[in-house]
């Protein structure tokens, strides 16, 4: 658990864009909690802030009890995952070299950092044999934020700190990015802190959204469903933009739904009850008479129609 | 593809490479050749056998290179560190170092020679430290671009996966600044080797001693140290590009 008590970052002179005032708030272990505000609102200061990148002027930032400030920096910041927008590989060392790149400074035997590099490039679907040898300028821009990722898990460390990892991808190879980082999650588990201004990515990823206005304040601090149902305040409101409830949709999956039971023939319009309701909307939108049939493989599971969606909705 | 087909590629690409390598010496030999033609047609001068034989050149081509190197050692010992404290130092200290060493490149070299006689008397010393003075702009300079070069998201990650200043330094930033360091070390080289025939005029030995004594008399002396010279700086920058090589990540060369 990572926890920001009271923490403020005041710069000198000005106290514009990037000053933190007052920031309470709990990051509870194996979950992913997003960092979402307007650019300028202090998000990526209150991140660096918990690998001591920048230091507080006041407040405490502990993880799982313990003050950051005990520990040497660059031990502790040995110890956290950090992915940033422009990834930052070196270019002049392999793929391989610049997974390793934490393990080295750990001093691990060769052995285990070369079994351990193989393990990361087949987690994040980079066949060593194909990649380990090649230099980050021989990758697409969507391999480089992997292998930024892999290089970031190598020492498996508790807790990734990412930076609009995927801010500067086109949106096809972000929305795969997005995927495997959640399937990754699966696996790994980790306490992930991710920055982005992208609300969509925000309510995509996280178990947990904190909307951010400027000076860090915390607007609102919710899982994304209740975020998009139950707005706290205005500012998050207009943050949020329109169409918050058909966004909502995406995050509530069909076996969640009360579904109507079929009434002698099934509508032709077929949605995989593995889709959410989102995807329930836009079949009900194709569908002529605007029922559709949720299949669960060659079974009907059940009919949605406008009314359905609603209901579950609310 | 086949293996066969990959190693033909590799083979071309080395052969190739190859080429390149020995395309200095190659070009140097031709010129002396060439210059030993035109030599021919020169004509000899009373002067000529107190000066053309191998002792008097063997003794100035060694002051030449002891010139050159011991200069161009302490431009790169000094230089190079010098320079990456500038770029990741205090700004006033940046500012004062840049105004010696452009005033060392603005005057000219013979003027700073005949300061430092003027201070330190005649010999090898004064005229080594003129050639340090003179040859250091361009290696801080090219340190400094180098160093500041570096993407700063680069040093921001090597940062924040907690590698300390100077192991960000060491293994990130002076690498990624190698080629351009090495480019200014090269122009230093070539320019100190050059200017190093300036150390005549205040005692300090060199080929400089071998063309001043053919001035007004002997155009074969003349050729013969300017030639020598010449080839020196060529085959000394030649031979510092295979260190470049052998140094300087691939792919970051520039």
């Amino acid at each position: 658990m990572i926890t920001f008590d009271h923490v403020s970052k005041h710069y000198a002179g000005h106290d514009g864009p990037g000053a933190v005032h007052d920031l309470s708030l709990e990051i509870p272990s194996g979950e992913i909690v997003v960092f979402v505000g307007p650019s300028g609102c202090g998000k990526t200061t209150s991140l660096k802030m918990i690998n001591r990148l920048i230091e507080p002027t006041s407040g405490t930032i502990s993880i799982d009890g313990e003050d950051t400030r005990k520990r040497d920096p660059n031990e502790l910041r040995r110890s956290i995952g950090y992915v940033i927008q422009a990834i930052g590989l070196f270019p002049h060392r392999t793929v391989a070299e610049n997974v390793a790149t934490v393990p080295h400074l750990d001093h691990w035997d060769k052995q285990r950092i070369d079994t351990r590099v193989n393990e990361l490039l087949e987690l994040i679907g980079l066949p060593p044999r194909d990649y380990a040898k090649r230099l980050p300028a021989e990758l697409s821009g969507g391999e480089r934020q992997r292998v930024g990722v892999a290089r970031a898990l190598a020492v498996d460390p508790n807790i990734m700190l990412m930076d609009e990892p995927f801010g500067a991808i086109d949106p096809i190879a972000r929305e795969r990015l997005q995927n495997e980082l959640l399937r990754l999650q699966q696996v790994v588990r980790k306490t992930i802190v991710f920055v982005t201004h992208d609300i969509d990515e925000a309510v995509k990823l996280g178990d947990r959204v904190a909307l951010l206005s400027a000076g860090a304040k915390v607007e609102q601090y919710a899982p994304p469903a209740e975020l998009l149902a139950r707005p706290a305040t205005p500012a998050v409101t207009a943050f949020l933009g329109e169409a918050r409830l058909v966004r909502r949709l995406a995050l509530i999956h069909l076996r969640d739904v009360r579904l109507q039971p079929v009434n002698g023939s099934a509508p032709k319009t077929t949605v995989a009850i593995g889709g959410t309701l989102r995807d329930a909307l836009d079949a009900v939108l194709r569908s002529p008479d605007g029922t559709v049939a949720v299949v669960d493989g060659d079974r009907v599971a059940g009919v949605v129609d406008g009314t359905v969606i609603r209901l579950a909705s609310q | 593809m086949s293996v066969a087909a990959v190693t033909a590629r590799g083979t071309r690409r080395l052969s190739l490479s190859w080429l390149r390598l020995f395309a200095v010496p190659a070009a140097v030999g031709i010129g002396i050749a060439a210059s030993f033609g035109v030599f021919q047609t020169l004509a000899p001068g009373p002067a000529d056998s107190g000066v053309l034989n191998s002792t008097f050149l063997e003794s100035r081509f060694v002051g030449h290179l002891a010139l050159s190197f011991i200069s161009f050692g302490i431009v790169a010992l000094v230089g190079v560190p010098l320079g990456v404290l500038i770029a990741i130092g205090a700004r006033p200290f940046r500012v004062l170092v840049f105004l010696l060493a452009n005033l060392g490149q603005a005057v000219p070299g013979i003027g700073i020679l005949v300061l430092l006689y003027a201070w330190l008397g005649l010999g090898a010393e004064p005229t080594i430290i003129g050639l340090v003075i003179f040859g250091l702009l361009p290696v801080l300079r090219n340190t400094v671009a180098g160093i500041n070069g570096v993407d700063p998201a680069v040093i921001e990650s090597a940062r924040g996966m907690g590698m300390t200043r100077l192991q960000a330094l060491l293994s990130v930033e002076i690498p990624l600044a190698s080629a351009l360091i090495f480019a200014g070390l090269r122009t230093t080289l070539v320019l100190v080797i050059g200017t190093a025939t300036l150390g005549n005029f205040i005692g300090g030995g060199g080929l400089g001693d071998v063309i001043a004594s053919g001035i007004n008399r002997s155009d074969r002396i003349v050729l013969v140290g300017a030639v020598m010279v010449a080839a020196l700086a060529l085959l000394a920058d030649w031979a510092l590009s295979l260190v470049e090589r052998a140094v300087v990540p691939k792919r970051i060369s520039a």
